[in-house]
């Protein structure tokens, strides 16, 4: 694993985890002695199905406990997109407003903050829409907005954009990008290889819950640390 | 079949006529069943929705007691009802035997694990979806049951009918406690035991048709609100 630390610049946030170990059934999922994400991202974590892309990074967000070791971060404000967004059953501008209200913010800022990231996402006009009537790629922008309206220092996003069009595809790669240049740390599973190219400026590879390399987009993607990763972007079946 | 026939006409006569005696019955049966009902709900939502978010052991014990109370038989809860508040009763001082109240704790006893029991299952089904997004919010546990119950809200009107079918047809609880004294504690089902038995057909059928009709509403009711949740995505 080479060190990102000498070509990127060292961004506020970092995030590292050590001896990270899950286990399902007593089968380990995740293996990770150490992964440090201190460039300044957007990370991307690729590998085939069942790597533990999800899970490693629901270890990193704190959603699952790990069996050992631990997850050291100075961000206190994280936030997390699903796959699938979920979206309370309420409207627009309500789905907006819990978010902002679990976060702390005092209820005279909620309704201008939640209304100006609305309006940036393209969804002022269904503030008052049911959440759950709109299209999948609005849905999406608006779990994106909502996560964002938070101000997290670390945004974890998991295949947002995995049952989404390529025009809603791009969308949400653009409030994606609009966010890191603004300064939130991204961390991202994703298995398009493109989006990957597009967003990323380093990737993590996993394989077998295990980190396989760890390195810059360009040179990943020209010359990967890893066999594995090697045969994965030739198209071979992992096995 | 003759005496059939008349008994219909004059029980139709009644519900039309808006006889006096005929709709005090009806309203005294709808006072004690929606105050039972709202006061079972208060109790049994939270308690569901609780059970359903934690976990402990002997949890699932608890959770096949609550499906089985369920199935209470409304008599033995009259029963007890009866023994509780009976002069010898620990509660006799209270001197609500054969009152409305009393038939409304006997009504809240019974309804009670049925809204709790299909709460649960709503609640835990809503949570399985909404865990994670809700801890990545930074929602706690106790802050996220409001939360879903709210979400919930139109599955829950289900259970608030289902509870209110259950309380306005039963007779068994009411009868022991309340006693079926006229004017005081008469209700529709317990009037028509009483009237069927006396021969009087006609009040009988005329209150059986008002309960039927109340049965159809009540299903009309939950169908038109799952149809509204589901055409706006929150069924």
């Amino acid at each position: 694993m080479r060190d990102l630390l000498e070509e990127k610049p060292v961004a506020k946030t970092s995030l590292a985890a050590h001896g990270l170990r899950f286990e399902i059934d007593g089968q380990t999922k995740v293996d990770i002695p150490l992964l440090r994400l201190d460039g300044e991202g957007p990370t991307m974590i690729l590998g085939p199905n069942g790597a533990g892309k999800s899970l490693t990074l629901r270890l990193l967000h704190g959603l699952l406990t790990p069996h050992a070791g631990q997850i050291s971060t100075p961000a206190t404000r994280q936030a997390m997109v699903f796959q699938k967004p979920v979206l309370l059953r309420r409207s627009v501008l309500a789905n907006m407003d819990y978010a902002l209200r679990a976060a702390g913010v005092s209820r005279a800022k909620r309704r201008k903050l939640a209304l100006d990231f609305l309006h940036e996402a393209g969804l002022a006009g269904k503030a008052k829409q049911a959440a759950r009537t709109l299209s999948g790629g609005e849905q999406q922008r608006l779990a994106l907005i909502r996560a964002l309206a938070t101000d997290p220092e670390i945004l974890f996003l998991d295949e947002p954009t995995s049952s989404l069009d390529p025009s809603a595809t791009q969308a949400i790669e653009a409030m994606v990008l609009r966010a890191a240049s603004h300064g939130t740390r991204i961390v991202m599973v994703t298995h398009d290889l493109g989006q990957a190219k597009r967003l990323g400026r380093d990737i993590v590879f996993l394989h077998h819950g295990r980190v396989a390399c760890h390195q810059p987009t360009d040179t990943f993607f020209a010359t990967p640390d890893s066999a594995v990763a090697a045969g994965y972007l030739r198209g071979d079946l992992p096995i | 079949m003759q005496d059939f026939a008349s008994s219909f006409t004059h029980a139709m006569g009644l519900i039309l006529q808006g006889d006096a005696e005929l709709w005090a019955i009806v309203a005294l049966s709808l006072q004690v069943s929606l105050t039972a009902v709202i006061i079972a709900a208060c109790i049994a939502m939270p308690l569901g929705a609780a059970l359903a978010v934690t976990r402990f052991r002997g949890r699932n014990v608890v959770v096949v007691l609550l499906n089985a109370l369920m199935g209470l038989p409304p008599v033995v809860v009259g029963l007890m009802v009866y023994l509780m508040l009976s002069n010898a009763g620990p509660l006799g001082v209270l001197q609500l035997l054969y009152t409305p109240t009393a038939m409304i704790v006997a009504q809240v006893i019974l309804v009670t694990p049925i809204i709790a029991a299909i709460t649960r299952q709503t609640i835990e089904g809503l949570d399985a979806e909404y865990a994670e997004q809700l801890r990545s919010l930074g929602v706690s546990a106790s802050a996220k049951i409001p939360t879903l119950l709210f979400d919930a809200r139109y599955a829950l009107m289900t259970a608030f009918l289902a509870g209110f079918g259950r309380a306005i047809a039963e007779v068994g609880a009411v009868i022991i406690v309340g006693g079926n004294i006229n004017h005081v504690t008469r209700t529709m089902t317990t009037t028509i035991a009483l009237e069927t038995s006396k021969g009087n057909l006609a009040l009988a059928l005329a209150l059986g048709t008002i309960l039927i009709l109340l049965a159809i509403a009540v299903n009309a009711a939950v169908s038109t609100v799952g149809l509204r949740a589901r055409s706006i995505a929150y069924a």
